[in-house]
């Protein structure tokens, strides 16, 4: 095919198949698509800031910075000018582990703005695509725009390549993003989970301080000391489906009872070893799961076994 | 975070007709982690007078003993007990002996006084940490304040019976503490009537 310096190409019948475009000249693609295409390795690596005229420009986007003498610290002191309107979310519950059958990724649904409870029904599992997932802890906002950029910059490297990403390739992009902005106060703590028919089902730390790790087993958010107190006790890699389903849920239902940040409903996926995905339960209510476990043990629920009627 | 919202609470008391309701939550926590399911925030006066301390758990154990160390001494030199109304100074004056050097607490104090013939006056207050005495149809306190003024003000009708005046303050109470992260797990509805004081658990959401 020979596509010149033309778009002609657009009307061509094989338009949008991936071989098509990974043979069309990839200038072409840039504004096809509307995009600053990466030409090389390097336009990942850092982000092109400049604070004279007050903008960070990278990964096609720019961002406009305050018009401060120092910008960054600007950033970075919002916390302390605006501290209510800073205080987007932080309270979270989010859990990932690998077992003989994929990933369960389970996650709490409360957002919290100080003490008040914005919402009990967030979502904070991002379905990337059909075989990726993200979770969300921290800045929702930074969270979210972040890893739907990431969902597209996954599909480009399909296009391109023909083939999808490995799992850590993709969580390598999302960290190579947080290391540009290192300093400018992004705020995400977030597990990439997903499978790719090479390498099964894989699991991904990634933060703001642009930390990766591939582990077996993570808990993020402010009630994760209590689900890792779950995780570790009953964790063990021959769980059945089932099993690691029930411990996910029991996880993220300890959590949101002692987390006060924490609670709403609990959201379950499960990534298996086949390149794909599936929603296990959109919501369960950690309430009710609380005093169907408490009973289940023979307690009442509400912790007041031995004090009856308080005494005034 | 203040020192008010460390240990988190929710309290709400409204008035009805010849009888009063005030009710609150039995969290106990350091700020996010909860520590406790049943710490107790209502004191009894006498079968006449409740009161509620929201706010530092600490203070709210100091101030509670204070405050029945000044009712057991007027009841030695009075010999009788303290009428509501006159409880409501008593809040309001102690509160004030530490104006420099404050307990972080947020009284409410819900009571009955008897008017003759059958008829009881409502007594319902609250305060600011310094004494600051406000009468009004209800009053709310801790960390779910603003949450109860708004549905408190939707729930509130006037010469609720005891039954009525159970289900308004129980439903402000459950409302508010659903928007409230640091209250909750667990409330205590106390319905005071000249013959009896009601205490109800009410179940709640545990997260």
């Amino acid at each position: 095919m020979d596509f010149g310096n033309d778009l002609d190409f657009l009307d061509q019948p094989e338009f949008g198949e991936p071989d098509f475009f990974t043979k069309a000249p990839i200038e072409l693609m840039g504004p096809t698509l509307g995009l600053d295409i990466h030409q090389n390795e390097a336009d990942f690596e850092e982000a092109d800031i400049n604070e004279d005229i007050g903008e960070i420009k990278s990964e096609g986007f720019c961002f406009k910075l305050a018009p401060d003498e120092c910008p960054s610290e600007f950033a970075r002191s919002l916390k302390h000018l605006g501290p209510k309107l800073a205080d987007f979310k932080h309270g979270t519950t989010t859990l990932a582990f690998e077992y003989q059958d994929g990933i369960i990724v389970a996650v709490d649904a409360r957002a919290t703005q100080g003490a008040f409870i914005a919402s009990n029904k967030v979502r904070k599992v991002i379905e990337i695509n059909e075989y990726l997932l993200g979770t969300m802890a921290g800045g929702a906002a930074d969270c979210q725009f972040w890893e739907r950029y990431l969902a597209m910059q996954c599909r480009i490297y399909e296009l391109r390549n023909s083939e999808k990403i490995s799992i850590a390739a993709a969580s390598k992009i999302l960290a190579d993003i947080c290391y540009s902005y290192r300093g400018y106060g992004l705020s995400m703590g977030t597990m990439v989970a997903g499978s790719d028919l090479k390498k099964g089902a894989q699991l991904f730390y990634v933060d703001n301080d642009a930390t990766r790790v591939r582990g077996q087993l993570f808990s993020v958010g402010s009630g994760s000391p209590f689900a890792y107190g779950v995780l570790d006790t009953n964790y063990k890699w021959d769980l059945t489906t089932e099993e690691a389903i029930a411990l996910g849920i029991r996880a993220i239902s300890s959590a949101t009872h002692k987390d006060s940040a924490s609670g709403g409903v609990v959201r379950v996926y499960h990534v298996n070893n086949q390149g794909g995905w599936t929603k296990i339960h959109d919501q369960l209510d950690v309430n009710e799961d609380h005093y169907k476990f408490e009973n289940s043990k023979g307690l009442r629920g509400d912790g007041k076994e031995g004090f009856g009627k308080l005494k005034l | 975070m203040s020192i008010m919202d460390y240990n988190g609470s929710a309290m709400v008391a409204m008035k009805g007709k010849n009888c009063v309701a005030i009710a609150a939550d039995t969290r106990l926590s350091q700020q996010l982690c909860t520590i406790s399911q049943n710490m107790q925030k209502v004191f009894k006066v006498n079968d006449r007078c409740l009161f509620g301390l929201a706010g530092l758990a600490t203070d709210v154990a100091t101030y509670s003993k204070e405050l029945k160390m000044k009712t057991n001494m007027y009841k030695l030199t009075e010999n009788r007990d303290i009428k509501a109304s006159t409880f409501t100074d008593l809040v309001a004056t102690s509160l004030y002996e530490k104006r420099f050097g404050p307990y972080f607490v947020v009284p409410v104090v819900a009571g009955l006084d008897d008017k003759g013939d059958g008829e009881y006056e409502p007594v319902i207050a609250s305060y600011d940490y310094i004494g600051c005495k406000e009468q009004s149809y209800f009053a709310c306190a801790g960390t779910s304040q603003s949450f109860l003024y708004g549905v408190c003000e939707s729930f509130y009708k006037e010469d609720m019976n005891p039954d009525e005046l159970f289900e308004a303050v129980s439903q402000s109470l459950l409302a508010a503490m659903d928007r409230d992260s640091l209250a909750g797990w667990g409330a205590t509805v106390y319905v005071l009537t000249p013959t009896e004081i009601i205490v109800k658990n009410i179940k709640t959401r545990q997260d």
